[in-house]
């Protein structure tokens, strides 16, 4: 059964309609606790993404990336987060939700890597190559997405 | 519902008069429902007395919750005798795993050559589940389990009968990389189950200057606890899962320590003994105290 999410879109189901209309409890899975415990201590920037595609965490790197800190976006919808840090590709196109790293790893339930320029609303210019992908749980649902940005550095080259 | 501590020990069984007064056996604990459905939360070396006393007195149907197999919560249950009554049905329940059933997990270790009977020859009814990660009813009950931050597959339990809660959370570290303090709560390891509970039974191995050489072993120290129980807003709060090297009088110091960094709760923090009792109903929360 395919359902609503928080990107605005639908994802397919994964195995024989594993994908459950769960109401969202009062917490969040193990996994994406732990994930976002593992973020809490990086100084890589960490993004996660529940398992409706809601931005739930973002870590202290993120924030210097975006120019604000987590509390003060808040959690927020997938698809809004252009709204703080707009993707375009490194010859100029914006990257829509499912394009992008973390859209492909939540939407096609597989690990996604993509270099992309992300600008903050007033910030600096910055080319990451995004690594995103998926959180199944040990009962085989997807948890969650992990997505990391790794600044990309002058000595390579950003084709 | 009524609750028995047949085992409160952590790691390993401790034997001898240095821990005689809390008790050496390994997690058990036994839950006598209103429905006369009896509920036992792990498998521990305290199974075995558990074992001896329903002999004559338990339902032919019991369910056994298992919050991981980490052998001191398993080693009891060759020694449980339901088990080897082929009159009884037992239900095991324990964390799922996406690469091995939990028969096989729990025939790992009993299966020769670690224990002499194959878990397939025991003569009573076994039936493996999943732990329930949404509310399932037994007898009176409702059991639910989550998983929480322990060294592998490790879940808690909450059972709750006429709106009493008991939660079951033995082994946790719920501060791994995180400061309880300021976590938000839908961030934390096992509030979910623990939310407002008449009683938590808690993991509390640890004094706090031990914690340090232990960072990342599944266990909490008492400082951690007390934030966890007291941000899960708990009515009563048993520590557990004693370190075997803490002897009585350790353990005496260690719930000095709890009681004097938890300000007006004195009363509602206690350490778990073997033969504790816990009485949870109408009239409210009753726990027994220990020989002194």
């Amino acid at each position: 059964m395919d359902r609503a999410n928080a990107l605005g879109e639908s994802r397919p189901a994964r195995h024989d309609g594993g994908v459950t209309d769960a109401v969202p409890g009062p917490s969040h899975s193990l996994p994406l606790i732990l994930a976002r415990e593992l973020a809490a201590n990086l100084a890589t920037p960490m993004f996660l993404l529940d398992g409706r595609g809601m931005l739930v965490f973002f870590n202290d790197a993120a924030a210097l990336l975006i120019g604000k800190t987590f509390g003060e976006v808040g959690e927020i919808q997938g698809s809004d987060f252009h709204k703080h840090l707009s993707l375009t590709t490194v010859d100029g196109r914006p990257v829509r939700p499912r394009e992008s790293a973390a859209g492909i790893a939540f939407f096609q339930q597989r690990p996604a890597h993509k270099r992309v320029i992300a600008q903050p609303y007033a910030g600096v210019r910055r080319v990451v190559d995004a690594t995103a992908y998926p959180l199944f749980g040990a009962n085989g649902e997807m948890d969650g997405v992990v997505s990391v940005f790794w600044e990309h550095t002058d000595e390579e080259p950003v084709a | 519902m009524q609750v028995r501590v047949w085992g409160c020990r952590g790691s390993v069984a401790t034997s001898g008069p240095d821990t005689a007064r809390y008790g050496g056996n390994t997690s058990c604990v036994e839950v006598r429902l209103e429905s006369g459905d009896v509920i036992v939360l792990d498998a521990g070396t305290g199974m075995r007395p558990l074992g001896v006393s329903m002999h004559h007195d338990s339902p032919s149907e019991i369910n056994i919750f298992l919050t991981h197999l980490h052998l001191d919560h398993l080693q009891g249950l060759g020694f449980f005798r339901p088990l080897y009554d082929p009159s009884r049905v037992i239900h095991l329940w324990g964390p799922s795993s996406p690469v091995q059933s939990l028969a096989d997990r729990i025939a790992m270790y009993l299966s020769p050559p670690l224990f002499p009977v194959h878990l397939e020859e025991v003569p009573s009814q076994l039936t493996f589940h999943d732990a329930p990660e949404t509310p399932i009813t037994i007898g009176s009950a409702t059991v639910r389990a989550t998983r929480v931050t322990h060294q592998g597959p490790t879940v808690g339990y909450r059972i709750e009968e006429h709106g009493r809660s008991f939660v079951y959370i033995p082994d946790h570290e719920p501060s791994l990389g995180a400061d309880l303090r300021t976590q938000p709560t839908e961030w934390m390891s096992g509030h979910a189950i623990a939310r407002d509970a008449d009683v938590l039974l808690h993991d509390s191995q640890y004094r706090d200057h031990e914690y340090a050489q232990h960072l990342g072993w599944g266990h909490a120290c008492i400082a951690d606890t007390l934030a966890f129980a007291d941000k899960a807003a708990v009515e009563h709060l048993v520590l557990f899962h004693h370190d075997p090297y803490h002897d009585d009088e350790e353990l005496d110091m260690l719930l000095g320590d709890a009681r004097a960094a938890w300000p007006g709760m004195e009363e509602r923090v206690c350490l778990a003994f073997d033969g504790m009792t816990i009485t949870l109903d109408q009239g409210g929360v009753s726990v027994s105290e220990p020989a002194s």
